[in-house]
């Protein structure tokens, strides 16, 4: 037998990222990469830094210092002209911004900050491959209801507006807008945090299926242990803007090191 | 069937420890393992044996990536290489339990809304597999350990301990890794699948798999196991690993 090939090129690579509002507010410090196909849990309470580290990572909020370095890879389909290596704060704003548009893909907690709540839910999925040059109606709309339907939405009601949607069907819809472009890289901020509970089970596993089948690399923040166990590969542990512990999901939840990993485990309460 | 004398293990354990240090009991320490070592080779079922609490599990979990490997050193054979997995970065543990560390755990872990029959097919299908086909391989298995074809649609949530169980062995079988890590399988089991099980032992021996395993039930350990490795009170299971298990046993 031969030995697997385990190695992963690096998809993103994060150097000494601090951005800090006060004393021990935000983030300070952090150094990590994130390997294609891996699903990476930030997790950490309320005042954590690890809502700053995530939109620092996405582009959303500059560092106080640091470099976020994207890694694009041969035998992927990178165009010639394309960089192979993208320092995130030290390109320009367009490029970033057309980067985070066709390249990344970004889940807000809140449903309201990710669509348009206004037009309906065809554009809604249909606005971000307008970006990337799709002008044909019928299939921007053919797509749009592929997709209502892979993230398990009526397609027939492709023409109503997301105010009309129930807060899960706003997750769904958000995430089929997100990743109707196919990113290579997610983000996703506390994606299940404001739904019921049983609207949260559908909802993750539905997560999972996308991520194994289109072979997403996600940075997923959560305060929930039981959401990082079903979805993340890997771990990192924040406390007071720092990162305590990292290591494989099982491991940091079944045999946790440090002294507030052990607390923070050991807190949850099992039904 | 593979021959034990292969001069070549797939795996070998040296030196390990194992403790747990609880910061929030005021620093407790608790050895769990000392100094055990062991070898295992294609084809053949190790089973561990000693009383419960006396590391067993704890074993299986390191070698799972589940617990830390504090000290010590596995490694696993290759014919290309060797493989040492107290070193091995975080990341590189995804693709060597999807293709190579197979772990059959005590208990189902349920996810809300899955069906018994996307549980069971999961591994195939994050290597990349054919959905129907490993649908199919799925089926099969489930069929072969009699779970009733209602339950295979249903999220194994509410199904009954056994029942439970065997979705679990299902998945744990369907990967066919050449390592495999059997926590209890036959636990919750009656007669008639404790001879499944026994029967997928089998196979996976055949086609070469290495196992370590943990079995309570002494009729269906002497039928598996092919060495018995004793654990004891000295936490170091120590150098007569290699005895036969009829050797042990008498």
């Amino acid at each position: 037998m031969k030995k697997p090939a385990l190695e992963r090129p690096v998809l993103l690579d994060v150097q000494d990222i601090t951005r800090l509002y006060g004393p021990a507010k935000g983030c300070e410090a952090i150094d990590f990469q994130l390997h294609a196909g891996e699903v990476l849990g930030i997790v950490g309470e309320s005042g954590s830094g690890k809502s700053t580290l995530l939109r620092v990572l996405a582009g959303l909020e500059a560092p106080d210092a640091g470099r976020v370095v994207y890694r694009r890879h041969a035998g992927e389909d990178v165009l010639d002209r394309d960089e192979a290596e993208l320092d995130l704060y030290a390109i320009g704003e367009a490029q970033r911004r057309a980067l985070l548009r066709l390249e990344w893909g970004l889940v807000h907690q809140n449903p309201r900050d990710g669509l348009r709540m206004g037009v309906s839910a065809g554009a809604n999925i249909g606005e971000r491959l307008m970006a990337q040059g799709q002008r044909h109606y019928g299939q921007l709309r053919e797509t749009g209801q592929a997709w209502m339907r892979q993230v398990e939405l009526d397609a027939g009601r492709i023409d109503d507006a997301p105010r009309t949607f129930s807060g899960g069907m706003q997750q769904r819809l958000q995430i089929a807008r997100t990743l109707v472009t196919r990113p290579r890289l997610v983000f996703m901020d506390e994606p299940t945090g404001g739904l019921d509970v049983s609207v949260q089970a559908r909802l993750l596993d539905m997560l999972r299926t996308l991520v194994r089948s289109l072979g997403l690399s996600v940075v997923l923040v959560t305060h929930d242990l039981a959401v990082a166990r079903l979805l993340a590969h890997r771990l990192m542990v924040m406390r007071r803007g720092q990162v305590v512990e990292t290591g494989l999901t099982d491991q940091i939840l079944d045999d946790p090191q440090h002294e507030y990993t052990q607390l923070l485990v050991s807190s949850v309460l099992t039904p | 069937m593979h021959s034990m004398t292969n001069a070549r293990p797939r795996l070998t354990v040296s030196g390990l420890h194992k403790q747990f240090l609880l910061h929030g009991q005021g620093g407790l320490e608790i050895d769990v393992m000392r100094d055990l070592s062991l070898t295992l080779h294609a084809g053949e079922c190790l089973v561990l044996a000693g009383r419960s609490g006396i590391g067993k599990s704890t074993l299986l979990k390191m070698l799972h990536g589940d617990y830390c490997i504090d000290q010590g050193r596995i490694r696993l054979h290759f014919d290309d290489g060797t493989l040492d997995l107290e070193t091995l970065p975080a990341y590189a543990w995804h693709g060597l339990r999807r293709d190579v560390i197979g772990y059959v755990s005590q208990f189902l872990r349920v996810v809300p809304r899955v069906a018994a029959v996307d549980v069971v097919m999961e591994p195939l299908l994050a290597r990349g597999a054919d959905e129907q086909d490993a649908r199919q391989r799925a089926e099969t298995l489930l069929a072969r350990l009699n779970l009733p074809e209602r339950l295979w649609q249903l999220p194994p949530g509410t199904f009954s301990g056994g029942e439970q169980q065997r979705v679990n062995i299902a998945r744990g079988f369907i990967g066919e890794h050449p390592l495999l890590l059997l926590d209890e399988p036959t636990a919750s089991l009656d007669a008639t699948n404790r001879d499944v099980v026994i029967a997928l032992i089998g196979e996976a021996k055949a086609r070469g798999a290495a196992m370590l395993g943990i079995f309570h039930d002494e009729d269906v350990r002497d039928r598996v196991a092919d060495r018995l490795l004793p654990l004891d009170d000295s936490l170091g299971a120590r150098a007569s690993f290699t005895r036969d298990v009829q050797e042990t046993l008498s």
